[in-house]
């Protein structure tokens, strides 16, 4: 029986497994929001010592990544995406874990093709496209005026 | 009231990735979700929304990749402001250098001394 891709795509469409999106977003929201929690809570304790606004928001974010990157090594951080989606992917922890988890995992292709290279699989991406993001906006700014 | 609404931005902010996710019906991977939110943070703060955001909810606004988004973008008015051209140029850069640094130096290091899964 010949089926066009059309036709195809379409039966794939129906038959693959919807996922529980409702689920998901609640697993998301609360894994999400732990995290921020979290990261506010070590914020206050930084405030505390004396540590300005900035180099606490930066310092939360330089604890996180190291944190995220063990979990990522150990193999823990991957069980946790796939059970909090979202919820670990967006926060800078799941910034980190797409640098570590790529880069350990084509470890044996070496130090500069695996390691080297792979730590930038997504970093790389986010990079470019946030480079490229915010200096549009700045030129935009400055045309309108208000830079 | 600082952790409440850090805990609730930052899971608003999730949500809006797990949606991006379940409900399109293209193949976006985490990778494509990452560079929406660093995209999306660096156009928000260009209209000084994002600012407001992390006074509102702290780290419930810097810890999502959207704040990574919002460095770069501040980081090249900042720039622009005190440099001009050159500012423009290196600010972004300049603000987000310390994790950018940290995140290749630990993953260099996990990569090496840690063996893969599976």
């Amino acid at each position: 029986m010949a089926i066009d891709k059309n036709e195809y795509q379409k039966t794939v469409e129906k038959i693959k497994p919807r996922p529980p999106v409702l689920k998901n977003c609640v697993l998301a929201f609360l894994m999400g929001g732990f995290v921020c929690f979290l990261g506010e809570v070590l914020f206050h304790f930084l405030r505390g010592y004396g540590l300005s606004e900035k180099d606490s928001y930066t310092v939360v974010s330089v604890v996180f990544i190291l944190i995220s990157a063990v979990l990522t090594g150990t193999g823990i951080y991957d069980d946790l995406v796939r059970i909090f989606g979202a919820g670990l992917i967006v926060p800078i922890t799941g910034f980190a874990n797409s640098m570590v988890s790529p880069a350990l995992e084509h470890k044996q292709e070496g130090l500069v093709l695996g390691v080297g290279a792979k730590l930038f699989t997504v970093a790389g991406p986010v990079v470019i496209y946030g480079i490229l993001s915010s200096l549009i906006v700045a030129i935009i700014l400055r045309g309108l005026g208000k830079l | 009231m600082d952790f409440l609404l850090s805990f609730l931005v930052g899971g608003v902010i999730c949500v809006i990735g797990q949606l991006m996710m379940d409900l399109t019906s293209f193949r976006v991977t985490p990778a494509h979700v990452l560079v929406s939110f660093v995209t999306a943070g660096a156009f928000i703060s260009g209209f000084g929304v994002y600012d407001k955001l992390v006074e509102l909810a702290g780290t419930g606004a810097t810890l999502p990749l959207t704040g990574f988004g919002h460095l770069l973008t501040q980081g090249a008015i900042e720039g622009f402001k005190q440099k001009g051209i050159l500012g423009l140029l290196g600010g972004g850069i300049t603000n987000t250098a310390t994790g950018i640094s940290v995140a290749v130096v630990a993953g260099y290091i996990i990569a090496l001394f840690f063996k893969p899964k599976g």
